[in-house]
């Protein structure tokens, strides 16, 4: 899917259904932090199937991108493990 | 499109919320059991954490908000076993007609537990 | 810090050895949901799925583990900087050093600096390093905790009584998937002369969700 280190976009999918991306993550930029996994897939998981392996990551937000005007401090930092299925790459110019 | 947003409830980073609530409380040993039935029943294949989670989710915010942490739990442990076929709902309605016809507390109905 | 557990003398009635109300449980009218545990439970043993003596270990299992497991491992590595850096580097791994068998658990340690301070939650559900800390405090679960240190991590760690100047970067976890967290907190001034074991009577569970620092002795 891509290299290290590189900037992602969550997904901005609202299916129902048991999902691991929170909702205040969806369409935000951060950094990868580091790659994790591969792990089951959750949304397969739930559901009792054998479930594909996907490979997980942690990425890193600011508080400023995830909250705008109000963030305590928009330097501050937020990192939450996504799979790559729900990451776009966002590419360097 | 603002308007194909579905927000379910247990997503709650970021949602206005009230005080935090300190008090703490230890588990009652009934609880405990949900929770090694959880664990072990999970970790002998019959469902996944995913599944628990799958079904505390679809159980709905009242549930959350109206009863307690192991009272969801093992609604959504019976409902994995369920769904894995590892007892029927017949055979779990008679045990619990027979379990609650045993006395009126957890302690007399709970049999030696061993 | 009302909610650690060093005070092990209580004799209050109601209380638990830890301090806390019991919930009712044994003495109080049965339950839908505590019936339906007993029959699931006995369902499960007769038809050979878990056996008696299984449940009865993983309940003590349970009740064995706590924060003084993390403790140590934040006790380690204060006094061993080879032991921290293969502990950031991978947690799971690391613990195994110390005798403690992590399971299902994939950890991740990340260390509280004057420059750097790290806190933990689970917005989705209540992910929580059980197998290291035991199980979690009751707010850790709640809406509010879940819900708001994510955005406003200052103002919430200032109600635990944090307040954390402004030169210090907060990192926020949340625990999406399939890791957990332990926070090892940064050493108290003044604790050179102390050992391991004593070094750990510093470290509270609340240190090491990132929503406290560690005692000073």
């Amino acid at each position: 899917m891509m290299g290290l280190p590189q900037k992602v976009r969550v997904k901005n999918w609202h299916p129902p259904g048991h999902v691991r991306a929170p909702m205040y993550l969806r369409g935000k930029t951060g950094e990868i932090e580091r790659e994790l996994g591969p792990f089951g897939n959750p949304e397969e998981l739930a559901y009792g199937h054998e479930a594909s392996r996907r490979r997980l990551l942690r990425v890193r937000f600011t508080m400023g991108e995830l909250w705008g005007a109000e963030a305590e401090n928009p330097a501050d930092i937020l990192e939450a493990e996504i799979y790559e299925h729900w990451l776009d790459p966002i590419n360097a110019p | 499109m603002e308007t194909d947003k579905i927000h379910r409830w247990h997503d709650m980073g970021g949602q206005p919320a009230g005080e935090i609530k300190r008090e703490e409380h230890d588990f009652a040993l009934w609880e405990k059991r949900v929770d090694a039935l959880q664990v072990l029943t999970s970790g002998k294949g019959y469902f996944t954490v995913d599944g628990l989670r799958r079904v505390l989710e679809d159980m709905g915010e009242e549930a959350f908000e109206t009863m307690s942490y192991y009272e969801r739990w093992v609604q959504s442990v019976n409902q994995n076993l369920l769904e894995a076929g590892v007892y029927t709902i017949a055979e779990l309605a008679e045990r619990m007609e027979q379990v609650q016809a045993r006395g009126e507390t957890y302690g007399e109905c709970a049999g030696s537990g061993e | 810090m009302p909610h650690d557990h060093h005070d092990h003398s209580h004799d209050t009635d109601g209380l638990s050895p830890s301090g806390h109300p019991y919930r009712p449980d044994q003495d109080h009218k049965l339950t839908r949901w505590q019936a339906m545990e007993i029959a699931m439970r006995e369902l499960l043993v007769e038809k050979g799925i878990v056996t008696a003596a299984e449940i009865t270990e993983t309940v003590e299992q349970m009740d064995r583990r706590s924060p003084a497991d993390g403790a140590k491992v934040v006790a380690r590595a204060w006094v061993d900087p080879s032991f921290k850096a293969r502990l950031l580097e991978n947690g799971t791994e690391a613990i195994r050093e110390l005798g403690i068998e992590p399971g299902v658990l994939k950890l991740i340690a990340v260390e509280n600096t004057a420059r750097t301070h790290n806190v933990v939650v689970c917005t989705l559900c209540s992910c929580y390093p059980r197998n290291l800390l035991g199980l979690p405090p009751d707010w850790y679960k709640q809406r509010a905790y879940r819900s708001r240190v994510v955005k406003t991590p200052r103002k919430v760690l200032a109600e635990f009584g944090l307040e954390l100047p402004e030169s210090t970067q907060v990192r926020v976890h949340d625990s999406t998937a399939d890791m957990r967290y332990l926070v090892v907190p940064a050493r108290p001034e003044g604790t050179e002369g102390l050992d391991e074991a004593a070094l750990a009577e510093l470290v509270s569970r609340d240190a090491m969700i990132g929503v406290a620092t560690a005692r000073h002795p």
